[in-house]
């Protein structure tokens, strides 16, 4: 794997916040305070469970949900609050997104053609209409279906096809960086592994940055050069996906790696599951200090007082938890 | 052991406008006392059409019994009436629904809907089923039971929701307990908890269960035996180890290869490549035959008998008959997990 350092800084996020108003003055705090940084040609993945914050994370990168507080810099440049026309256009052609339900996020009223050739048509990228097909078709085969699908309606195509149409919408304006919100939790196990390959070629061929959300941990440990493990609006650790895997440091992360379920009989006759007691706390009054030392079996005095710092604890390792800050480490 | 259920030859088809679906195609299947059978399947493989032709909930029309015998301790479930059938369902046989979000109703409190099933079959009393449903709560793991049972579903999360669904489903200590995709909706740490709930239980009132699910991982984790289902048809079926560390069928290969492995790492998931068939004009032949990377002549035209490998593994395949070419499974079956 390449060393982190050195790299090009595609995507920066610092201290992003996203607070929602849930009525009778409760604020949800969904994201709170999550830094990070995406390295040009790499994959991130992000994991945690429902309501952990991973896709208000990616939607707020983009756009999609504005801000509360905290920066967002693509390549260097601000991408939140952009008001003048053309550079917000210029940003949003290179920031793309693939949505979870590919039933829900393609317009059965639109043909396929037209859903693809949207983008197209925003960013005038193509110069007449003949331009626009040719466009269309080569993108319909380079997502693996063919130009016949291009008049069709999305309700003729099955989910891994409908996810494919997605894909090749996300492609049509030239992106270089694509948020994939669970793109294949919606989707059998055979047709998950046909959608994920794509998008891996797609990204050697074109060089392409993802960040792919998602909750199934084997995946985005398979399609991911680093990961990031998110709970209740924080992002608890973050490092190279083989040494996250192989040796996760925060509490939560060792026991999200535990509970999934192998699909090895012997491994799982044999294994010691760390087993979370209770449930996720709400996000509108979550727990005072460490988010998660209610589940921790581990908390200490300190994880109620004091938040936990988001330091680097080993290269490129980051967690957020007393047990790996020298201050508290020993009780 | 003996054999608590006996599925033999079962057909189901539904009436749609499109013509008839025939969801499943002649499925044979035998559950023993005490023993998970999982049945897993992509999304229309017929897999929970199967299980609830077993808890005669196929919805008539459009849905039918077309064929088959489905045997409950020796007598046809598929010949009783629907009063009879209403003396089984939730006694002898339970299920556990896949939503917890929307299988409990929103407007009954908790206690409540445990308490029906007590009072219907086992004909006691309010205060009596009252006593016993604080129980169940507690033996499936709720805190404060005696407060929890007045609370409505919505007071409940989603990880709890499902420990009262199997509550409901536990409460007349069934024989046979039906889980159908029971983890599916949760998140991995309270998927944990119920696997580790459902196991517990299972060896405590030594209730049979058939698991239906599409996570292989499940299965390894719950299963004793498993039946691969596709295109309406069991194509694999064997004990747990059988199937995942010598699987004989082209489709299990597959199933097995897309699989990403949680250690080491492989460059490329080898995907099954099509999508499954239309059930509404089934392919003559092996169902998986257009999709297999092994398929010949043959596969396209007949579809293939069981051949017997082992006392518990068969698997229907025309790599298994003498004159088909010898194929090895691909190296990327090599089961996840292990390091």
């Amino acid at each position: 794997m390449i060393a982190a350092q050195g790299r090009e800084k595609l995507l920066e996020v610092k201290n992003l916040k996203k607070y929602f108003n849930v009525g009778h003055k409760e604020v949800l705090k969904a994201v709170d305070d999550v830094s990070f940084t995406i390295y040009k040609g790499e994959t991130l993945g992000l994991v945690g469970e429902s309501g952990c914050g991973k896709s208000t994370t990616g939607r707020t990168i983009i756009d999609l949900y504005g801000a509360t507080g905290g920066q967002v810099l693509y390549s260097g440049k601000e991408v939140h609050g952009v008001k003048e026309k053309s550079k917000k256009k210029e940003l949003t052609r290179k920031m793309q997104m693939i949505f979870q339900d590919p039933y829900a996020s393609l317009n059965p009223r639109m043909t396929v053609k037209d859903i693809i050739a949207e983008g197209i048509d925003i960013h005038g990228l193509a110069k007449n209409s003949k331009e626009r097909q040719a466009r269309v078709f080569e993108l319909l085969e380079t997502v693996g279906l063919n130009r016949d699908h291009a008049s069709r309606y999305p309700h003729e195509f099955s989910g891994g096809q409908r996810q494919r149409i997605g894909i090749a919408r996300a492609l049509a304006v030239d992106p270089d960086f694509i948020i994939a919100d669970e793109p294949i939790s919606a989707l059998d196990v055979s047709i998950q592994a046909q959608v994920v390959n794509l998008l891996q070629n797609l990204q050697k061929e074109r060089g392409l940055t993802y960040l792919f959300i998602a909750h199934d941990l084997s995946m985005v440990k398979h399609i991911s050069d680093r990961v990031g493990v998110m709970y209740l609006g924080n992002m608890v650790e973050l490092s190279e996906s083989d040494e996250l895997y192989d040796e996760p440091l925060h509490p939560y992360t060792q026991a999200l790696l535990s509970a999934i379920p192998v699909p090895d009989p012997n491994v799982e006759r044999s294994r010691e599951r760390i087993i979370l007691e209770g449930d996720v706390p709400s996000p509108i009054d979550p727990p005072s200090g460490c988010r998660f030392r209610t589940r921790c079996p581990m908390a200490m005095d300190v994880c109620a007082q004091v938040t936990p710092k988001w330091q680097e604890a080993k290269e490129g390792h980051w967690v957020a938890c007393h047990l790996h800050d020298d201050e508290y480490k020993h009780g | 052991m003996d054999k608590l259920l006996e599925i033999k030859d079962l057909h189901v088809s539904f009436d749609t406008y499109g013509g008839e679906v025939k969801a499943v195609r002649g499925v044979n299947l035998d559950v023993k006392k005490g023993e998970t059978l999982a049945i897993v399947g992509e999304s229309g493989s017929g897999k929970s059409v199967t299980s609830k032709a077993v808890m005669g909930l196929i919805p008539n029309p459009p849905g039918r019994i077309k064929q088959g015998e489905i045997l409950f301790n020796g007598k046809d479930l598929t010949k009783l009436s629907d009063r009879k059938m209403q003396g089984v369902r939730g006694k002898d046989i339970s299920m556990i629904f896949q939503d917890p979000m929307t299988s409990l109703n929103p407007t009954m409190t908790v206690g409540k809907q445990i308490m029906e099933g007590l009072i219907k079959h086992q004909k006691l009393s309010r205060s009596e089923a009252r006593e016993r449903t604080v129980k169940l709560l507690d033996l499936v793991g709720i805190p404060n039971p005696d407060k929890r049972v007045k609370q409505y579903p919505h007071q409940f999360s989603g990880g709890m929701r499902q420990r009262v669904v199997i509550a409901i489903a536990l409460a007349c200590n069934p024989m046979l307990l039906i889980a159908d995709e029971p983890t599916t909706a949760l998140d991995v740490t309270i998927q944990a908890q119920i696997l580790d709930l459902m196991r517990d239980l299972q060896k405590q009132m030594s209730t049979s269960i058939i698991l239906i699910t599409h996570d292989l991982g499940v299965v390894a984790n719950l299963a004793h035996r498993v039946a691969v289902m596709y295109g309406g048809k069991i194509i694999e079926t064997g004990t747990v180890d059988e199937v995942f560390y010598k699987p004989k069928h082209p489709y299990t290969w597959g199933l097995l290869s897309s699989m990403p492995k949680l250690h080491g790492k492989s460059e490329e998931l080898l995907a099954i490549p099509g999508s499954p068939p239309d059930l509404s004009n089934p392919p003559k032949g092996c169902p998986f035959a257009p999709r297999c990377p092994h398929a010949m002549q043959v596969c396209i035209e007949h579809m293939p008998d069981y051949t017997e490998l082992t006392d518990t593994q068969k698997s229907a395949c025309w790599l298994l008959d003498e004159r088909a070419p010898k194929v090895e499974p691909p190296e990327t079956i090599g089961v996840g997990g292990s390091k």
